[in-house]
């Protein structure tokens, strides 16, 4: 039996490994998508005061450390019975909503972008944001950097810091806007959904157009069928900071909406002794093992997920931008996975027309910034949408607020059991006895996960240089017989 | 002048001091222009073989990101050192284990009888837990070994230098860069910063002002913007925290959690810390200063918030 290694792959809370077998025909045995590191934030929280966590947390990972930040003030909130004043919540919204037009920007451009802009199977050399800066021009590549820039500038602003910003609180956040500030959110706002518009329409122009592309993103290689999960508000649109938590089926139906609390009815993690990732699955369905379908406990969340498990969005564009992608598509919900490239633009220009929302907002340089806790503390969950999915931290204290319990399931990690399907499928489909694997052939297997922004997926390709993704085909032996590099 | 050989690594760490290493911006063009990036796994492409095959002491230097924490980050850590002429600890986790260093609290086994047994959504009846070697139908799959005790770079290969934070700001990435670049290092062994003295030195706000007859938590109250957080009963490190990243926490009136390490000479933190508080208690009764001190519910995760494996203390003793 050979083998075929990538190792490293992007990280994810750590670093990942996806391992090939092939049988003496061939063909695709299976596959494994690896998680080789754990560090135990669920253990060393015990004995830290709840005060501290979305600072600890955060530290699970430094590429999205304002999801963290936000689901552990959330779950705060929640511990100490304490409601924070309207402009803070604002205001937290406001720093998150300019987070995910940063992150979202850094996938689609560095992390995906070279895949579509340069094609699958260009040359490793140039299939990185060089390679897409010199084929869209300096100009949209200036605004690229630009927009990333600018929206870290907020998150610096309010949270003090650019990586691990320390402005959530239970009962609120520890700094607030004033008019000159605000006034530069508004305007850094109104670029950002200039530029998401221009990102959509890119995106229209080098993938839409192309037969090739779509042909790629309808193709059964890169179809999974399963159950997806998002936030959404009252109205049962996209949002990222707060609202209940709702799960479609494969068909789109209703399967489930439930509030923070209530994640343990709904959510359960299988383990498997290959991985240090547990598997999070729908209780309610049950763990079927590896595969998809309504009677397998496997869902999905990240962009097309949320969009497909809410009914639209709330600003404007967004909704224009929904309507056209499901109808080009053919309807909700989608379960092509390379789909997930066109949702999270479309989630870019919400979170960049929320900004705009939030920045000219009455209440937003309101000093009424912080309610002070007066209940016992207890148990508290909190649960916001990460770039990479739903997110859910829940603590359990003392009377005096020190941790006795965490339970963390953290976002990328939802995706675990469909990223080890969508590279199995891939590689099934594309890997074939006598056909030579080629670096292009490799690339569109690669292709299969990257759409899920593996964690530090954002992290990667923002230098000079190329794609962290080495692969090394092994015989039987485990002797190298071809180098992909 | 050739150009210099520089390799970037990371192991128990969160990817937030690769984030940091970007954060030079533009500044990135200069390092390009003097220097080569032969290793960054998160953003070249390069398998760690092709770091075996290159010659011992052909890097000329090496950033290295996070703690030790399993048999992979150790093997790496020993491998850089090998092939490099300058070793750096790169940011808190590599310096004193930073907060994953706090899992020195438990050892392997109750962290993963929490994992993968204990936690609420876990099904697990079988009581499977992660193994280092394990056979599927198709073949065998490896991961590293989760070793008891996070260890931090030092207390595992010979280190050169060190650049401090969580993550270190950008200043001081670029201060530590530039040296290197123009040939300009310090001493072996200093840690690389602005100001050697501590936080307070570089915060706007006016201290020795009053003392404390409580501490208070974050939560409990807004502090007033102009004066020391210390010296309103909210427990800042910075009094016992090496400087150079300008206090920025302090200024978004949240106190400092010492993630520049000690100030220049002292070797643990923790106990610096303490003693620096225990002098801005306002009483001479020893029951009274007792109560005060009950107050602080946490005091490793308070005073070594990132410099447990670094620390004197180094663990907790597991019954």
């Amino acid at each position: 039996m050979r083998k075929i290694s990538i190792d490293p792959v992007t990280r994810l809370e750590g670093h990942g490994k996806i391992e090939i077998f092939l049988n003496d025909a061939g063909e695709v045995e299976n596959s494994y998508f690896q998680v080789p590191e754990l560090r135990g934030f669920e253990k060393f929280a015990e004995g830290r005061l709840a005060e501290d966590m979305p600072q600890i947390t955060q530290r699970i990972c430094g590429v999205c450390p304002e999801a963290h930040h936000m689901a552990s003030s959330k779950a705060l909130d929640d511990l100490f019975h304490v409601d924070p004043p309207s402009p803070a919540k604002k205001l937290r919204e406001l720093l998150y909503s300019a987070f995910y037009v940063t992150d979202h920007t850094t996938h689609f451009y560095i992390l995906a972008g070279p895949d579509f802009v340069m094609g699958p199977d260009a040359p490793v050399a140039e299939r990185n944001i060089l390679g897409v800066i010199a084929k869209v021009g300096l100009e949209l590549g200036g605004a690229v950097i630009k927009t990333r820039m600018q929206n870290h500038h907020i998150i610096h602003m309010l949270g003090g810091r650019a990586v691990h910003p320390v402005f959530g609180l239970p009962g609120g956040v520890s700094k607030g806007l004033n008019e000159e500030e605000r006034k530069e959110v508004e305007q850094i706002a109104r670029d950002s959904v200039e530029f998401a518009k221009l990102s959509l329409k890119v995106f229209d122009d080098i993938v839409l157009k192309n037969k090739m592309y779509v042909n790629m993103i309808t193709s059964d290689a890169y179809t999974h069928r399963t159950y997806y999960m998002g936030l959404v508000d009252e109205n049962n649109k996209v949002n990222f900071y707060d609202g209940k938590v709702r799960v479609v089926d494969p068909e789109g139906k209703e399967f489930a909406k439930y509030p923070p609390r209530e994640y343990l009815k709904h959510v359960a993690e299988h383990v498997e002794p290959w991985t240090y990732v547990k598997i999070p699955y729908l209780k309610n369905v049950g763990w079927k093992g590896f595969v998809d379908g309504n009677e397998s406990g496997v869902f999905r969340v990240a962009p097309l997920a949320r969009l497909n498990a809410a009914d639209g969005m709330a600003t404007p564009l967004a909704q224009e931008a929904y309507e056209k992608m499901y109808s080009t598509l053919g309807g909700k919900p989608v379960h092509y996975t390379l789909a997930m490239h066109w949702a999270r633009l479309i989630e870019l220009l919400y979170a960049a027309e929320r900004l705009m929302e939030l920045s000219r907002d009455p209440e937003i340089t309101s000093p009424n910034i912080r309610t002070i806790p007066t209940a016992t503390p207890d148990e508290g969950v909190g649960i916001v949408e990460a770039p990479r999915g739903t997110l859910t931290h829940h603590y359990i204290t003392d009377e005096k607020g020190v941790i006795k319990k965490a339970n963390l399931i953290v976002a990328t990690v939802n995706n675990a059991a469909a990223i080890n399907m969508s590279v199995k499928k891939a590689a099934m489909a594309l890997i074939k006895p006598g056909k030579e694997i080629t670096e292009g052939l490799l690339n569109r297997i690669e292709m299969a996960w990257r759409p899920y922004d593996l964690c530090l997926g954002c992290a990667s390709h923002t230098v000079p240089g190329q794609l962290a993704m080495p692969i090394y085909v092994y015989n039987s032996e485990g002797i190298l017989i071809k180098s992909l590099d | 002048m050739a150009k210099l050989k520089v390799a970037l690594y990371w192991a128990a760490s969160c990817g937030g001091c690769e984030i940091a290493q970007l954060e030079i911006g533009e500044k990135i063009l200069k390092l390009a222009e003097a220097a080569d990036i032969v290793f960054w796994p998160v953003a070249i492409d390069v398998k760690y073989k092709d770091i075996e095959a290159v010659p011992d002491q052909s890097i000329d230097a090496c950033l290295f990101n996070g703690g030790i924490r399993n048999s992979e980050q150790e093997h790496m850590a020993n491998l850089l050192r090998k092939k490099s002429k300058i070793m750096i600890a790169y940011g808190a986790c590599a310096y004193e284990g930073g907060i994953p260093g706090l899992a020195n609290m438990f050892n392997r086994q109750t962290i993963f009888d929490r994992v993968y047994s204990e936690t609420p959504s876990t099904d697990n009846n079988d009581k499977i837990v992660p193994q280092t070697n394990y056979q599927v139908p198709e073949g065998e799959l490896t991961l590293p070994e989760f070793y008891d005790t996070v260890r931090t770079l030092r207390q595992t290969v010979d280190v050169d230098y060190i650049i401090p934070g969580c993550p270190p700001e950008e200043k001081t990435t670029w201060l530590a860069l530039e040296a290197l670049i123009e040939g300009k290092l310090p001493p072996k062994g200093s840690v690389i910063t602005h100001n050697v003295k501590a936080v307070c030195d570089e915060c706007p706000r006016k201290r020795d002002v009053k003392k404390v007859k409580k501490f208070y938590r974050t939560f409990e109250i807004i502090s007033d913007p102009e004066i020391c957080l210390l010296e309103q009963g909210l427990l800042c490190a910075g009094i016992a925290t090496r400087g150079g990243c300008g206090a920025p926490c302090p200024q978004t009136n949240m106190p400092c959690t010492g993630c520049y390490g000690p100030v220049e000479g002292v070797i643990d933190q923790g106990a610096n810390f303490l003693s620096a508080v225990a002098s801005v208690i306002e009483s001479n009764d020893p029951e009274e200063i007792q109560r005060i001190i009950d107050d602080i519910h946490d005091p490793v995760g308070t005073f070594y918030r990132y410099s447990l494996p670094d620390s004197l203390l180094r663990r907790a003793r597991i019954k």
